[in-house]
């Protein structure tokens, strides 16, 4: 992100403020006070009116705008504020709860918003051991997110299936895309926020990270076909009762 | 835990009443087993139910617990191993089982022990024994169309190639 910063230049009056000769009350003063301060002056009262003229003025406002474009500006504040989904399968869930809790407090980067359906969410945390059979449940919930979305596998099970390397689990890069991978057994809280924050440092520098194309998924996205289908593509019809 | 006498004497029991409930099929008990201070009988398969309820009757009213088991190589292959306890007395005794592998079914004791259900469940699902007159004989934790019983010895014990870096291109699309 570009940002032009100067030093303001040295301003005449001593101090900013109402000086006390002036009713700091009176209705006309404060409004003059105020289209003052929108044009840059210091408040100093009716009578000594402050104007920044035709190259001041140009500075000063240069000196108080970010100029960016506006894919920046959209994955800087997507990186500030992901939705994780409430949603944990083991004890890797318990070191999740932490991050959220008052030491590392994922609520100064914006991520405390923990939202408990995956229509609010936009970041899945998959913090524990993945089972076949719950393999599709959490696919299900995937595709139900909102996009741009983003996954984070948590600890060595839903990696790389830890130490249950058998005939129970999968590991989650088999049935869904993940960004970052947090290693450990399980992960501390920090590590976890390691990732969080590396997360955000992806969706910074690469708004799209075109995981589409590397995970092979497009037409997973869960539209409605048409405005008069009965039902969302990936809803379940009548009958259907798989993962139910 | 009944001491070995003890022991011989509920076999001696369960022959009696059983050997004269069925004369034809002879003794539901084949053997008694003590070991460092758990008593354990081993009883034919076909009168499991029989004798679960002399046992009952006896005090052995709460059933701990239910296993099964693979002896691979070993014939009869599979087991079941009942766990039961006599809450007064704070007295376990085990009775086991043994099952051909070609027709691994033994009579369910759900209807006496409710809490034998999801317990006969995960022997089933595990090990492929059938429990004759279960209300539900369906598997409990793997997904309904798995293929095979997981804790078999004979069982691959699988897995998945773990997923590097370096090996990325490798692994991806040998997905099952």
């Amino acid at each position: 992100m570009e940002v032009r910063r100067e030093p303001l230049p040295p301003t005449s009056a001593a101090t900013p403020g109402v000086p006390e000769h002036v009713d700091p009350q009176a209705l006309g003063v404060r409004e003059l006070n105020a289209s003052q301060l929108l044009r840059g002056g210091d408040l100093l009262g009716a009578n000594r009116p402050a104007h920044l003229e035709a190259a001041d003025l140009e500075r000063y406002v240069q000196e108080r705008t970010l100029t960016t474009t506006l894919d920046r500006a959209v994955a800087w504040a997507r990186s500030n504020s992901f939705f994780p989904l409430s949603f944990g399968l083991a004890c890797c869930a318990m070191e999740q709860f932490h991050a959220a809790g008052p030491r590392l407090d994922i609520a100064r980067f914006g991520y405390e918003a923990f939202r408990a359906s995956p229509r609010q969410a936009d970041l899945i945390i998959l913090a524990g051991r993945v089972s076949i059979k719950m393999a599709p449940i959490i696919r299900r919930l995937y595709d139900q997110m909102l996009e741009p979305k983003w996954a984070i596998s948590m600890g060595a099970c839903c990696s790389s299936m830890g130490v249950f390397n058998n005939y129970a689990l999968v590991p989650a890069d088999k049935f869904m895309p993940i960004d970052v991978h947090v290693p450990g057994c399980p992960p501390r809280p920090e590590a976890l926020m390691h990732g969080v924050l590396k997360l955000r440092q992806m969706v910074q520098n690469d708004p799209d990270a075109g995981w589409r194309e590397r995970y092979h998924a497009r037409g997973t996205e869960e539209i409605l076909p048409s405005p008069h289908a009965a039902a969302a593509v990936n809803v379940p019809l009548e009958g259907d009762t798989a993962g139910a | 835990m009944p001491d070995a006498t003890e022991l011989e004497l509920i076999a001696q029991e369960l022959r009696a009443a059983e050997g004269s409930a069925q004369a034809s099929s002879g003794s539901p008990v084949l053997e008694t087993v003590f070991f460092r201070g758990r008593a354990t009988l081993v009883v034919e398969s076909e009168r499991i139910g029989a004798v679960l309820v002399r046992l009952r009757e006896r005090g052995y009213g709460f059933l701990a617990s239910l296993h099964g088991v693979d002896y691979y190589p070993h014939e009869p292959r599979l087991g079941v191993i009942y766990e039961l306890l006599d809450m007064h007395k704070v007295d376990r005794i085990t009775v086991k089982l043994r099952l051909a592998s070609a027709t691994p079914e033994v009579d369910s004791v759900t209807p006496q022990w409710p809490t034998a259900d999801h317990q006969e469940r995960e022997v089933h699902d595990m090990f492929g024994v059938s429990f004759r007159g279960h209300p539900n004989p369906r598997r409990i934790l793997m997904p309904e169309d798995y293929e095979g019983h997981p804790l078999r010895r004979d069982f691959p014990v699988g897995g998945e190639p773990v997923l590097f870096t370096y090996n990325e291109g490798e692994t991806r699309g040998s997905a099952p």
